[in-house]
Order: C-alpha cells, then structure tokens, then sequence
C-alpha cells in the first residue's frame, strides 16, 4: 500500500504540549496518583502511558503506576484476517482491582482497539474505573466508545491515515497524515 | 486488522499461508521462535485468574485420537477451550473403526462436523499426513507411530529456554536423548527440532536400540556410553524404557539396563553447569532415572508437563489465525 505525505498534524513541540495537557488533567480528575494507573495499549500506546507517567511523576512528585498491554487475543476479525498479527506480551504488574485506569493509546478511530483493550483489562480483575487517553481521536468510531483525554481532534477521511510517530518507536516526534495513494 | 490500529506494514504480522504441524518439514528457525514467543504470552495467560482468552472463537477443533493418549488428549483440549475454540471429541475405542470402517470412510463421517484443524493421534507412522491429504482443515501431528510427536518436543526446547539459567539462545547447546531411541517419536521430533534451532544432539542407548541412520543428520552424533552422552550436555533427556523390549530380546536385562544407562546425580556430574533433566513421561522411576533425580531442582519434569498447554495455544493459534 503506496501513502503520499498531505500534512503535519503536530510537531515535536504540539506532542509534548498535548501531552502535558492530558497529563494535568488526568491528575486533576483523578485527585492525585494513589490507585491511578497508566496503561499503553501495544504499539505506541506503550511510550505514550510512560510519558505521561514521567510528567504526571514531575508535577506531582509521586509517580503512578504503569503497564503494557496487548490487544491481539481479544480482536473481534480474528476469524476473517489474512495477516496473523503477532502476539505480544501483556505487562501489568500490578492488580488492576479498585484502581482508576487510564488506557492510552495514539490514534482513537473505530473504537475496535479500545473495545478489545476493556475487555483484556477486565480479564485481569475489576477495575474502579477505566478511563482512554488518546494523542489523536480522527473520528469514524464504529462503536459507542469515546476518549476521555484528547490531544488533538483531527477530522479525517477514511481513505486517510493518521501516522503518529514517536521517539521511542520512531526516532522522531510528529503526526502526519497521510492518505493511500489511488490504484 | 482492525481499521485504525497500526498501520499493516508495522504489525509485523506475516502473511500467513495454510500450514500444519505435521513434522519440522518446512518450519524455519524464526517460525519456531516465533511459536515460542508466543507461547510465553499464552503461559502468561494460564497464570491469570481467569484463564480464557476469545481469540479462536468461531473455530472449531477436532481431537482424532485413534490411540489413546489421555494426557495429551486434555492438553489440547485445554488449549483449544482456553481460547474460547469449541471442541469436538473423537476416540477411536468403540467407534466404527473398531467394527473395521476404514481410515478414510471414519474422517470423511468426521469431517462432516466441519472442524477448522484436527489434532491426530495414530499408531501408524505417515497417518496424519495421509488425513491432511484427505481433508481440507489443517492438522496437528499429535504422535503417530515411532515418527513425530513434533508438539512434545515444542514443549521439550520452550521449557528448556525458559528454565536454562542464562539462556542465550540454542546455538552452541548440547542436548543428551538417552534410552531406547529406537521406538521414540519423542527422540526423533526433538533431534530435528534441537538441530534446526542450531543445537547439538546426543542420542545414546544399547545397541539394539539406537538406529544408527538417526546419525548420520548435520550435528548428531551417536554414542553408547551415557558418560560420553551426558559429558558438557546443557539438557539430558531420559526415555521412558517400555518393558516388553525386554521380552523381545532387544534387552539383556533391566539390571543391566540401570547399571549402564540409567541417568544418575553422580552421572549428571558430567553434564554442563546448570543443566536440566528432562522427560516425556510418564516415569518408570529407577529405572531410566534415578527416583530421587526427578525431585531435583534441576529436573524441570513437572514444568515440562505444565507447559504442554500453553505450547499446544500457541500453536492452534499460530495455525489457525490467518488461515481462513
């Protein structure tokens, strides 16, 4: 599948704002880090719920908790794929009863992800709350699932793609948009 | 995929095409590493409270054992519910194939259950292969005759990686198979397995009962004395020794077996630091090994039993996502 860039969504600097943003006011709702956890949902949900860790860490002192977690085996098109999407390791190690969770994760877009991410957090226990962070939310949601914490609201078409690049992952900080290129 | 989550080319997914798991035949290395991998994240799974993932709903999974084998039979049928799979049962006691129903005539009955992928268990060498031609779902070889029984020895190397204190990857690592070679699917699964993955096999027994053609593949070696077997060994793998071997003269004595093949402490001296005993079960204690030897804490047996499980999710799930 062929892509040709169309535009910058956010720089170094527009991510590192959005996210200090989401950051207070994760805090702000959550009255502190007692039984607050960060959650990142495999790939880049992962550095963004430890950047948000390390910052909720400098404004406030005390850092919350964090984990990893992988979506794959709770995908509702397991049945119909072609590709087999490798499975990799879930890391929360902490116990997720009666504790206020954020999942994060960089593009919000059907909702199937975050459908699947909630029901493999609550195969671990029962959380008091579950809450999504999310750096992009581009719409076309398939699902009755909304973010609670939004970096940016980017109105897409379905031929588009949200690229969200990170230095962890990526080697750079930016969101681009990208759109599949005809034929 | 799903719309929205990570882009196809940075999944890393493969392109998977409809394949089973009859032999090594066609398994790269990295296939199997990736197995492995994956089934690290489904033993992951069985250490949860609840222990049940939807990923192979929708599909459905058939155990053909047409010899029995309770253990095995359990194990995957743990690993197919684990994962939400329906499963269906068939065991060739009491069936038509006792009142002499063909091979063929007994599957194509079965296959019209529709099931996505078929464990089998048979007696004869060659009958999964011969099922796998016959149907359009994919098979696992759960064992037929003395040729395969490619899952125990996934589950052989998975357990060694995990318990192997520093483990630093399978090239350079020595594993010692002794006992009766001779009739060992086990034996045979884990020499192609082991030797695909770059290590080195020991296979070592009486005379009669090591076939001496299992040395002649790219680094095995054939021995008769178990001194020389378990000498620098990272992992030393005791067959079960099957008593009517002795009837049929292909044993002096059992007495004579023990002096001489049975694996020690004293013998384990030989064997590389931290090296694991290992073995397929079930145990005939004094007799291929030392009782007390089991208990070690260097005997990863009871591991070896537990990671059946998960191994065989993996797999099921390697085979079947994708394959549709």
């Amino acid at each position: 599948m062929h892509m040709t860039h169309k535009a910058q969504l956010m720089d170094a600097q527009e991510l590192g704002r959005a996210l200090t943003r989401i950051a207070h006011e994760i805090i702000e709702r959550a009255k502190g880090v007692d039984g607050l956890a960060l959650v990142g949902i495999h790939t880049r949900g992962v550095p963004i719920a430890e950047r948000l860790a390390d910052l909720i860490e400098h404004f406030e002192g005390a850092r919350p908790l964090s984990g990893k977690l992988d979506i794959t085996l709770y995908r509702d098109d397991l049945t119909e794929i072609a590709l087999q999407p490798v499975v990799r390791k879930t890391e929360v190690p902490f116990d997720v009863r009666r504790m206020t969770i954020v999942l994060c994760d960089d593009v919000l877009y059907t909702g199937r992800t975050a459908r699947a991410a909630l029901d493999a957090l609550v195969d671990m226990g029962r959380p008091a709350v579950i809450q999504l962070a999310v750096l992009i939310d581009r719409g076309h949601r398939e699902l009755p699932i909304r973010a609670d914490y939004v970096g940016k609201n980017v109105p897409t078409s379905r031929a588009e793609v949200v690229k969200v690049k990170l230095s962890e992952t990526d080697g750079e900080d930016a969101v681009l948009l990208l759109e599949q290129a005809a034929g | 995929m799903i719309p929205g989550s990570t882009p196809l080319a940075e999944t890393a997914a493969k392109t998977s095409r409809r394949r089973h798991l009859l032999d090594f035949e066609g398994w790269s290395r990295d296939d199997v590493l990736a197995l492995l991998d994956t089934t690290d994240v489904m033993a992951q799974v069985m250490q949860r409270t609840i222990k049940k993932v939807p990923a192979l709903q929708g599909f459905t999974i058939g155990t053909l054992f047409f010899e029995d084998s309770t253990r095995t039979r359990l194990s995957f049928e743990r690993a197919a519910r684990a994962q939400s799979a329906d499963v269906i049962s068939f065991a060739a006691g009491g069936s038509s194939l006792s009142k002499g129903e063909s091979l063929k005539d007994t599957l194509r009955t079965i296959d019209a259950l529709q099931a996505d992928l078929y464990v089998v268990r048979h007696q004869a060498a060659g009958a999964p292969h011969q099922i796998a031609r016959w149907t359009d779902a994919l098979v696992v070889n759960a064992g037929d005759g003395r040729r395969a029984h490619p899952t125990q020895a996934l589950l052989d190397a998975y357990t060694f990686r995990a318990r192997f204190e520093g483990f630093d990857g399978f090239a350079g690592k020595r594993l010692a198979i002794v006992g009766d070679v001779m009739h060992s699917r086990v034996a045979r699964s884990n020499v192609a397995l082991w030797t695909l993955l770059g290590a080195e096999v020991v296979l070592c027994g009486p005379r009669t009962l090591l076939p001496a053609e299992l040395g002649q593949a790219r680094g095995v070696t054939l021995t008769h004395r178990v001194d020389e077997a378990l000498e620098g060994a990272h992992a030393v793998m005791a067959l079960r020794l099957q008593h009517e071997r002795m009837t049929r003269g292909l044993l002096p004595s059992l007495a004579e077996y023990r002096q001489r093949y049975q694996v020690t402490r004293k013998r384990m001296r030989a064997a590389h630091a931290g090296a694991l005993v290992m073995h397929p079960g079930p145990i005939n204690r004094d007799i291929e090994l030392e009782g007390a030897l089991a208990d070690a804490p260097y005997s990863v047996i009871e591991a070896q039993v537990a990671n059946g499980v998960p191994v065989r999710m993996a797999i099921l799930y390697t085979l079947l996502v994708g394959s549709r």
